[in-house]
């Protein structure tokens, strides 16, 4: 068997289906990103100081520092926790951490962006903060949040490929891999790019589309 | 009961600056030539030919699609088969500007869009030639208005940067990673490393704020 095999068909495929666990990656973080989102989110509006303050405090740690860095502090860090070295339980612990402050941040501001009254007018109606925000503010909100998530999903997605580094095996791990054995890195990478834009081009048109259509809708 | 163990880390602390002080290089010189790249975009992208318009928005979409390690793989490994050959740290100074410039371009468009008509018409009708008028009239006032969203994507560049440790190239994540690999003490390293991060960005947007307040004393309207 020769040492160096050409870049085929299979190569292709192997690449292409490597996708799976990206996207699986890039699921699990925006679920656990939204949960963890929403609770920034709402710690962020909170009337009280010491949740507003913890929540801008996590904001600005995740948005102030590499992802690449919280993929390694979790991955080392959970060592030292006593975890045994998994590269995919780390990389979805660190994206979810990341999702949660990004989407904290865009959804604090799609909250505040809901007029005053409405809160106002739910508090002088008697709800309490459970049903106001569950019944009157949120969606509202909800509204508002589409677009911008959307295009968070994006750039979650494009994230999902530093876990290579950390050796979690998905779609650019395995474009490495295929590159080390075929040595043919235009055509490997080219490929692995073509996936991840086949991926998130049709999110960013989405979030396009829906931003404009939103904007149409609350022009005056 | 993990023991965290700092001493080698601080023992090892020139390192860490001066993979700081190349980060910061490197950032900064990929922000002024991906700046420049974007108001060439731009210019490009709103002159009106439509074949240009085309290529300015492949190159866009399909660098806004992609993650910057694919980009830096492709530039770094890809491009050799084309024959272009680069070293690490020019291979990581080309993929920072070719990923500024396609977010760069968007941000520009936008200032350059919100140029009223009539600011252009009356620039021509005082007999401002056509790079007067593009000079003064609308770069100007287009870089205040999106001045914000340019900084801001400066310091994601400049976090975003960290990835080029992974190509081998020099800058503060691969201090980090040859520290880490000299004394073992990976948690401690890159928590000191997350931290020297996080006081950069905390420093540039102050550093921003200030540069806003001093240039943009003139008022916007009467």
């Amino acid at each position: 068997m020769p040492l160096i095999r050409p870049f085929g068909i299979n190569e292709f495929w192997i690449i292409v289906l490597a996708a799976q666990w990206t996207i699986a990656l890039s699921a699990i973080a925006f679920a656990g990103g939204g949960i963890g989102g929403l609770l920034i989110a709402l710690l962020r509006v909170s009337d009280a100081k010491w949740p507003r303050l913890i929540a801008t405090g996590f904001i600005r740690v995740f948005q102030g520092t590499p992802l690449l860095m919280q993929l390694f502090l979790v991955f080392f860090g959970m060592n030292i926790l006593g975890f045994a070295i998994n590269p995919w339980l780390a990389a979805t612990v660190a994206l979810t951490l990341h999702a949660s402050a990004f989407l904290g941040e865009i959804w604090r501001g799609c909250i505040e962006a809901v007029p005053p009254g409405q809160r106002e007018a739910a508090t002088a109606l008697g709800l309490r903060y459970y049903n106001r925000m569950r019944y009157i503010v949120l969606p509202q909100a909800l509204k508002i949040a589409v677009a911008p998530t959307v295009g968070f999903l994006v750039q979650l997605i494009k994230g999902t490929s530093l876990a290579a580094i950390i050796g979690f095996t998905e779609l650019t791990r395995q474009g490495q891999i295929i590159n080390n054995a075929t040595f043919s890195p235009f055509m490997v990478f080219g490929t692995v790019a073509a996936v991840y834009f086949v991926l998130c081009w049709p999110l960013s048109v989405l979030a396009r589309r829906m931003e404009l259509r939103f904007s149409r809708a609350t022009a005056r | 009961m993990y023991n965290f163990n700092f001493e080698p880390v601080f023992a090892g602390f020139d390192q860490l600056l001066l993979g700081a002080w190349l980060t910061i290089q490197l950032s900064v010189a990929a922000m002024i030539i991906g700046l420049i790249v974007s108001i060439a975009c731009a210019a490009g992208k709103t002159s009106g030919i439509a074949p240009l318009r085309w290529i300015i928005d492949a190159y866009i979409e399909i660098i806004r699609n992609t993650p910057f390690l694919v980009q830096i793989f492709f530039i770094f490994f890809g491009l050799p088969s084309l024959g272009i050959f680069l070293t690490p740290n020019s291979a990581a100074l080309v993929a920072l500007v070719v990923n500024f410039g396609a977010y760069g371009t968007e941000i520009i468009r936008a200032g350059i869009e919100s140029i009223q008509k009539g600011q252009i018409e009356a620039g021509t009708a005082l007999g401002l030639s056509k790079l007067q008028v593009f000079r003064y009239i609308i770069m100007k006032p287009a870089l205040r208005t999106v001045y914000p969203s340019l900084t801001s994507q400066f310091i994601y560049l400049m976090l975003t940067s960290s990835v080029v440790s992974a190509i081998s190239a020099d800058d503060l994540a691969a201090a980090g990673n040859n520290l880490q690999s000299q004394t073992f003490a990976s948690f401690e390293v890159y928590i000191v490393i997350t931290i020297m991060y996080l006081v950069m960005s905390v420093g540039f947007s102050t550093i921003f704020s200030a540069i806003e307040k001093a240039a943009f004393k003139y008022p916007l309207s009467r």
